[in-house]
């Protein structure tokens, strides 16, 4: 195996970073993508629906959805997760029901915690953009016949994505470094990593500087994923 | 009588918003072929008139038949509003509509406007619809610019554009909301010659509009609408040249 050696050449003279602090800090990253791409996923897909109802003209659709999105934008996501890692086992008979292994484990509480969260600034950042759609546009697709659903499908929200896209972009990176805090409910996420090995050899600048660079490197690819993403998606918006 | 109803015809519309009545009971027909065109000074009404031909606005009385099927009104706690959702869509893909801000869908093409409606409210072939709209965009001078948004585009452009969308319905009427009122004078004239084509062509159009010399060269009838109210009306020659009340002398002068 010529990679292991060179990797075991490379790291010979220093004592924090061999191979095994390096494998729990590649768990890490692959708990902190899991955690932050699936709560990103099922965040967007309840934010579309909620983002539609909260726009809507009836109170008792809009009302719970703004309920909802100024409780969890109005709180901290660390307590939003204490509630949920450290509530959860106070709901009788939850420990016999199926869902009691996964929640056990810190990832599926924090999973939770963080889709509700995303999911409620999501939600706000869709309306804003929904509420943007010009008047004329809707008028256009009213006189042409479209119903209220087909114009919703092809016209507001298509246009109203595009316009949410950089405001979303950024919501993404938010979620990135707010997954930080999970690991403060035992997961080993980057940060977890992180904490682990700086408790371990007491090296606070190795340890949290590695990890600092590795949350770098992954925003960059989500910037730059949102700039391909805006550039194809809001050509529309440029002068010829 | 004749078999063929009606392209478009209203009756006795009314229209209030809040305590002021912009519609005091405004009526219309249009013969397959008639170029109606609508004037009057701003505030007379004339454009919520054409809004209510397609229920933009939602008249508080009066009726309205498209090709001679009337469309059914109920009342509810918000006012008069239409009975059947249903009836209205296939009424306005009858009736399509050319608005003094273009409004054509900021996301798409021009060619993507074009063809949205045509499939996706009439059901069309996407082939055909893009057959179709290469076709409308080379009558209206647009054909190299299929594949612009309509921020890239002047807005005479747009307003061609739009109207190459607007006849992509295969419309039994089309409805003109001041479309040459947003443009810049130099664009005017591409449009107004559109329209002129069209109604060559023998396109049913109604017309709300402030170029006089259109209304004259081109419009069957001139309603002149004062206050929610018809003044006058008739064939151009004497509404336009020979007019009768004191109010639309006066609207026609010259201003300086």
């Amino acid at each position: 195996m010529e990679l292991t050696t060179w990797l075991n050449e490379l790291l010979s003279d220093n004592l924090i970073f061999t191979p095994q602090t390096l494998g729990y800090y590649w768990e890490g990253l692959v708990t902190t993508t899991q955690l932050v791409f699936l709560s990103l996923l099922a965040g967007l897909v309840l934010a579309v629906p909620l983002a539609i109802g909260r726009s809507s003209g009836r109170r008792w659709i809009s009302l719970p959805i703004y309920a909802y999105t100024y409780v969890f934008r109005g709180t901290p996501l660390l307590i939003q997760l204490y509630l949920i890692y450290y509530g959860v086992v106070f709901f009788d008979g939850i420990q016999e029901t199926f869902l009691w292994p996964m929640l056990r484990e810190a990832f599926y509480p924090a999973l939770i915690a963080f889709t509700l969260n995303t999911a409620a600034y999501t939600t706000e950042i869709f309306r804003g953009a929904i509420k943007a759609t010009p008047r004329g546009e809707i008028e256009a697709a009213r006189a042409y016949g479209m119903s209220q659903a087909l114009m919703m499908r092809r016209i507001i929200l298509p246009s109203a994505f595009r316009r949410a896209l950089p405001a979303y972009g950024n919501e993404v990176i938010f979620m990135l470094h707010a997954s930080a805090i999970a690991s403060v409910v035992t997961l080993m996420d980057l940060t977890g990593a992180a904490r682990f090995v700086y408790a371990r050899y007491y090296a606070p600048f190795e340890a949290f500087l590695f990890v600092a660079a590795i949350y770098l490197c992954l925003t960059f690819a989500i910037l730059y994923f949102f700039r391909f993403l805006e550039k194809r998606l809001l050509a529309h918006l440029k002068p010829a | 009588m004749a078999a063929t109803p009606l392209p478009l015809e209203v009756r006795n519309i009314k229209k209030r918003f809040g305590d002021t009545e912009v519609l005091k009971g405004l009526s219309l027909q249009a013969k397959q072929g008639d170029v109606i065109t609508l004037i009057g000074a701003s505030g007379s009404g004339k454009s919520t008139f054409l809004r209510c031909m397609n229920l933009l606005e939602q008249p508080d009385e009066g009726d309205l038949i498209v090709h001679g099927e009337e469309i059914r009104f109920k009342q509810t706690k918000h006012g008069r509003e239409p009975a059947d959702w249903k009836q209205v869509v296939r009424m306005r893909a009858k009736l399509s509509m050319v608005f003094q801000g273009f409004n054509l869908w900021s996301h798409m093409t021009l060619l993507e406007n074009i063809i949205e409606a045509p499939v996706n409210v009439l059901g069309k072939p996407k082939k055909e619809a893009i057959d179709q709209a290469h076709a409308l965009l080379e009558r209206v001078g647009l054909s190299h610019r299929a594949n612009a948004y309509p921020a890239q585009m002047s807005g005479g452009q747009q307003q061609r554009g739009a109207i190459a969308r607007a006849l992509a319905m295969d419309p039994e009427v089309m409805l003109f909301d001041e479309p040459t009122s947003a443009l810049d004078p130099e664009l005017v004239g591409d449009v107004l010659k559109v329209m002129r084509d069209l109604a060559e062509e023998g396109r049913t159009m109604v017309v709300v509009t402030h170029e006089m010399s259109f209304a004259r060269d081109v419009s069957s009838q001139v309603i002149y609408l004062h206050e929610g109210l018809v003044e006058e009306a008739g064939a151009p020659q004497d509404v336009l040249n020979n007019p009768q009340s004191p109010r639309l002398k006066q609207f026609l002068a010259p201003k300086y």
